[in-house]
């Protein structure tokens, strides 16, 4: 009786799945446009899943070994699964074949079932508690029903009973397993992330076949510029559908393993985000319906504007072509997500990082973010003021341009205008106009000279990066000061641009190659004043006294480390000043954001408590007494803690305060140029 | 708020505005604030409409700037696709123009800043404009509380945070300053699809403006101020304290000659008239 019912069911269930895929493909298929080699896509999918998905789900050994068995059985099960039960190729090779395959599968799912006896908090339960029970009855009957056909049991082996009950399981497991993976089960992540790999709107973040990758450690981390060409086109995200398909196909992917909610430090800070909420709400709005079905954490909430603490309980809905955001807070009603969670982001890529899934949670935000400041004019706080000031002054804080120099009014500083060439092109970035930043680049020309660099500096001609307008979601503003600054840097002739900012640093290394033309080339060198340090030291071009001090821990800025992969340089900076770093629990690639990026301190969304605060906290942790930095955001927002546990310094202020004058018989010594002494 | 209150026509004249510390073109901040509180009409008086009105020569800076206003629109839905432009040649009198233009269409209220941004900044503009069209004239003001059968009752700031209310029978004109609300954030998308609707008209050379000379501003030198109080109760009644006015008089109930015989005293003792 089997003999024929199987082959029913089998293909029963992969023709629901074949309608499944065809109407979530639909879904999806809502979306923008978007300019993806399918084919190439494709190709590179095995690849892209086994080694770059894996990297990140190795992080966590048990959770990727259970994975690896649990899915590589079933995959091998299902394929042998059509072949034997569906197509009648009952020989006892792949019989055997498919017996190990859902015994190991088998066993994956008991590894699973472990894992959701007492789940974290970041895991979300509802559906995703049945799934090991799921795979238990498809491994489970699978293996059962092959047993016959190996010849372990006769053809005939108990009753029809038996093989009723039998096939009711299987119908379970098919049903979760096939029928779920395309109809919106917990399953859906193996078709949708299957093909959210291979169509990835960012194909250059994997590695290659040749070993690293197209752009930098990091991979690809700019935002894509948003083509501003047509004046009729409507700007940013409004509704599910005005992303592009492939980014629908993303949230779509997601396991809802909150490994992005583990590591996001608004989430932390009882901010209203939570990375893994606004995905599925975007899963909500793409499909239509409400979050009602969702249980992992919510958004928290601090109980203001009317909401409950913690637990919301408003029900959302969402449609592909509804607004996400309610247009007018004021007028009431609410839309799936709210404006302040989308403000809520720091943009540290935190939770980017830790997607097994891939997913590009900062595009999706900046993408929203873009339509709420360019079409609504709704930037929250001092957003609107800091937009204003970045038109009318190119500088965030309204400051006269003319004055960007003015903290270096006795260094004398050769600027581009007059010298036209150099080696290197110091850019100051928007520190130039605050008092504790100007201490560091201060330190930082101290130290250049020392090295005898080569440097010059645009002075009153650089303008604002377009960092923070970017990020606020101001893409006019952003091009319109990337334009002006591409233009001033085609006036002169250098080599690499050094700066002490990593929000510049990463502006112009990675988001301003988009924005240059045929006349003007905006693909520069840039290096972060501690990679450069690190270099001129490996050079034999500065040398330091012993460190004297306490105990010193570094602290990792995203858009240096997570953003552009530089984790060494300023470590290797530290140990030539002789000191040991004490290294916080969370640094490197998993190093917590200051709370600064993103323009989080501007539009100031409130919490139960604040990121740097936090991030002190580690500090204290570690018991160290002083706080290496590398970036003037991170100063900023490190500093501004109150009564805080240790001492705030950058890099480029330690590397000053530990020159000695060189070993004779190094570079050859300074004639032209007086060394700058001077007492920071 | 009564059913029966119907919508008011209103038009903000605009102008361009001048960044003070860069001097780039902008949306002027009280020319802002009238279109601001002209937006808010909408939400007290169901069917009121807002138009801009804007008189001088058009320029890429310029538009750039009345563009400015035209992103205050996003989402207001009043209509606010576009601005009407007087186009003139540069050093126009722009007084004219608009007169005549409000006198073809008058609207119910005419909201203007109270100092221009540029050029002369005299602040006469509202004063010549409600002579020539003879409108009543409010300046400073800080809300409009109630339109109700052609008479609006408004509110106008005085110095020291102190409000007098008003009524004033429509067609007015209403002069706002820095009391009024703050204009919100202007969007780049409404206002890249706003249409300028241009009409050429004819220009009368500002003959007073030719005769003038535009220099920079110099800062004026500031009195140091002199802290003298000792504890923090002294400094709590030295800020909070009214102006005093020394050898003041208050005339009330006189008539038109003794109010102008002392005005021509004080002028008299002060040096002004000799």
């Amino acid at each position: 009786m089997l003999e024929t019912l199987l082959p029913i069911l089998i293909f029963a269930a992969l023709a629901l799945a074949a309608i499944g895929a065809w109407r979530r493909i639909r879904l999806w298929r809502q979306g923008r446009p978007a300019e993806v080699d399918l084919l190439r896509g494709l190709a590179a999918m095995p690849r892209r899943y086994l080694v770059d998905l894996h990297h990140v789900v190795g992080r966590d050994k048990v959770m990727s070994n259970t994975h690896v068995t649990t899915a590589g059985g079933f995959v091998a099960a299902a394929v042998l699964m059509i072949l034997v039960h569906g197509l009648g190729l009952a020989n006892p090779v792949l019989g055997g074949l498919l017996l190990a395959a859902s015994a190991t599968m088998f066993v994956g799912s008991l590894f699973v079932a472990k894992r959701r006896r007492n789940p974290p908090a970041r895991l979300s339960r509802g559906a995703w508690m049945r799934l090991p029970k799921s795979l238990m009855a498809f491994s489970l009957s699978v293996f059962l029903i092959t047993l016959p056909t190996v010849g372990v049991l006769p053809q005939d082996a108990g009753s029809w009973v038996l093989a009723l009950i039998l096939s009711a399981v299987l119908v379970w497991g098919l049903g979760e397993m096939v029928f779920g993976m395309t109809w919106g089960g917990p399953m859906k992540h193996a078709f949708a992330g299957a093909l959210h790999l291979a169509f990835h709107r960012r194909p250059e973040r994997f590695s290659s076949m040749s070993g690293g990758k197209s752009r930098g450690e990091a991979g690809s981390t700019g935002l894509k510029a948003l083509h501003l060409g047509d004046p009729g086109a409507k700007l940013g995200v409004e509704t599910p559908s005005d992303f592009t398909w492939n980014q629908l196909l993303g949230f779509d992917a997601c396991v809802q393993c909150g490994r992005c909610e583990a590591v996001c430090p608004a989430f932390a800070a009882g901010q209203p985000l939570n990375p893994k909420k606004l995905i599925q709400d975007m899963v909500v709005g793409l499909a239509g319906g409400s979050d009602a079905a969702y249980s992992g954490s919510p958004h928290p909430s601090q109980g203001l504007g009317g909401k409950s603490v913690g637990e919301p309980s408003l029900v959302r809905y969402g449609t592909p072509h509804g607004t996400i955001v309610a247009p007018d807070p004021m007028s009431g009603g609410t839309a799936l997500v709210d404006a302040e969670t989308l403000w809520s982001c720091t943009t540290c890529r935190a939770c980017v990082e830790e997607c097994p899934m891939m997913i590009e949670h900062v595009d999706a935000i900046v993408d929203m973010r873009r339509f709420l400041t360019l079409e609504h004019g709704n930037t929250p706080n001092k957003g609107a003021e800091v937009l204003d000031n970045l038109i009318a002054t190119d500088n965030p804080g309204g400051f006269d341009p003319g004055s960007r120099l003015h903290w270096a009014a006795d260094l004398n500083l050769p600027l581009m205008a007059d010298v036209k060439q150099a080696e290197v092109l110091l850019w100051l970035g928007d520190g130039a106009f605050d008092m504790r930043n100007q201490r560091t680049l201060r330190a930082l020309v101290k130290v250049l000279r020392a090295a005898e660099v080569d440097f010059a500096v645009l002075g009153n001609e650089e303008r604002d990066s377009g960092d923070v307008a970017r990020r606020l979601g101001d893409e006019a503003t952003f091009q319109s000061l990337a334009r002006r600054n591409i233009a001033t840097l085609a006036k002169y002739r250098f080599q690499r641009i050094v700066t002490c900012d990593p929000h510049s640093f990463h502006v112009l290394g990675n988001e301003y190659g988009e924005l240059g033309g045929p006349d003007f080339n905006a693909n520069y060198e840039v290096r972060h004043h501690s990679t450069y340090i690190a270099e001129l030291y490996d050079m034999g071009r500065l040398a330091f006294k012993p460190w004297k001090g306490g105990t010193v821990t570094y602290h990792d800025p995203c858009y240096l480390g997570r953003y552009n992969g530089e984790y060494e340089a300023p470590r290797r900076v530290l140990e030539a000043l002789g000191i040991q770093v004490s290294e916080m629990a969370r640094s490197g690639f998993r190093s917590r954001c200051c709370g600064g990026g993103g323009g989080a301190p501007i539009t100031d969304i409130p919490g139960k408590q604040r990121i740097p605060d936090m991030r002190m906290n580690d500090v204290e942790e570690s018991g160290a007494e002083l706080v290496a930095v590398g970036c003037p955001q991170c100063t900023a927002m490190l500093e501004g803690v109150v009564d805080g546990p240790a001492e705030v310094r950058d890099i480029a202020e330690l590397v000053a305060d530990a020159l000695v004058a060189r070993p004779a018989g190094g570079a050859t010594t300074a004639t032209h140029r007086p060394l700058a002494e001077e007492v920071i | 708020m009564r059913p029966e209150q119907q919508g008011v026509e209103v038009t903000v004249l605009v102008s361009v505005g001048r960044h003070p510390v860069t001097g780039r073109a902008r949306r002027a901040d009280q020319d802002a604030r009238g279109l601001e509180l002209a937006l808010g009409l909408e939400r007290q008086l169901a069917g009121s409409r807002v138009s801009l009105l804007h008189a001088g020569a058009r320029g890429e800076e310029s538009e750039a700037a009345l563009r400015g206003y035209l992103g205050m629109a996003a989402g207001a839905g009043m209509g606010l696709a576009s601005l009407t432009l007087l186009e003139q040649a540069e050093g126009s009198d722009a007084i004219p123009a608009l007169a005549e233009y409000l006198a073809g269409a008058p609207p119910q209220l005419v909201v203007t800043g109270s100092r221009a941004e540029r050029n002369e900044g005299s602040g006469l503009l509202p004063y010549a404009l409600a002579e020539r069209l003879g409108w009543p004239l409010v300046n400073g003001l800080a809300a409009v509380e109630m339109i109700e059968n052609g008479v609006a009752t408004l509110l106008q700031a005085l110095p020291r945070g102190q409000r007098r209310r008003l009524k004033v029978r429509l067609p007015a004109i209403v002069s706002v300053d820095g009391a009024a609300p703050a204009a919100r954030q202007s969007a780049f998308g409404p206002a890249r699809r706003a249409e300028l609707e241009a009409t050429s008209v004819d220009a009368e050379p500002d003959y007073e403006l030719a005769e003038w000379q535009l220099a920079p501003a110099r800062k004026r030198p500031k009195r140091l101020k002199i802290v003298k109080a000792a504890s923090a109760r002294d400094r709590f009644k030295a800020a909070a304290a009214k102006a005093e006015g020394r050898g003041g008089q208050l005339l009330t109930d006189v008539t038109p000659q003794q109010g102008a015989e002392a005005i021509v005293k004080l002028l008299k003792a002060e040096g002004v008239l000799r």
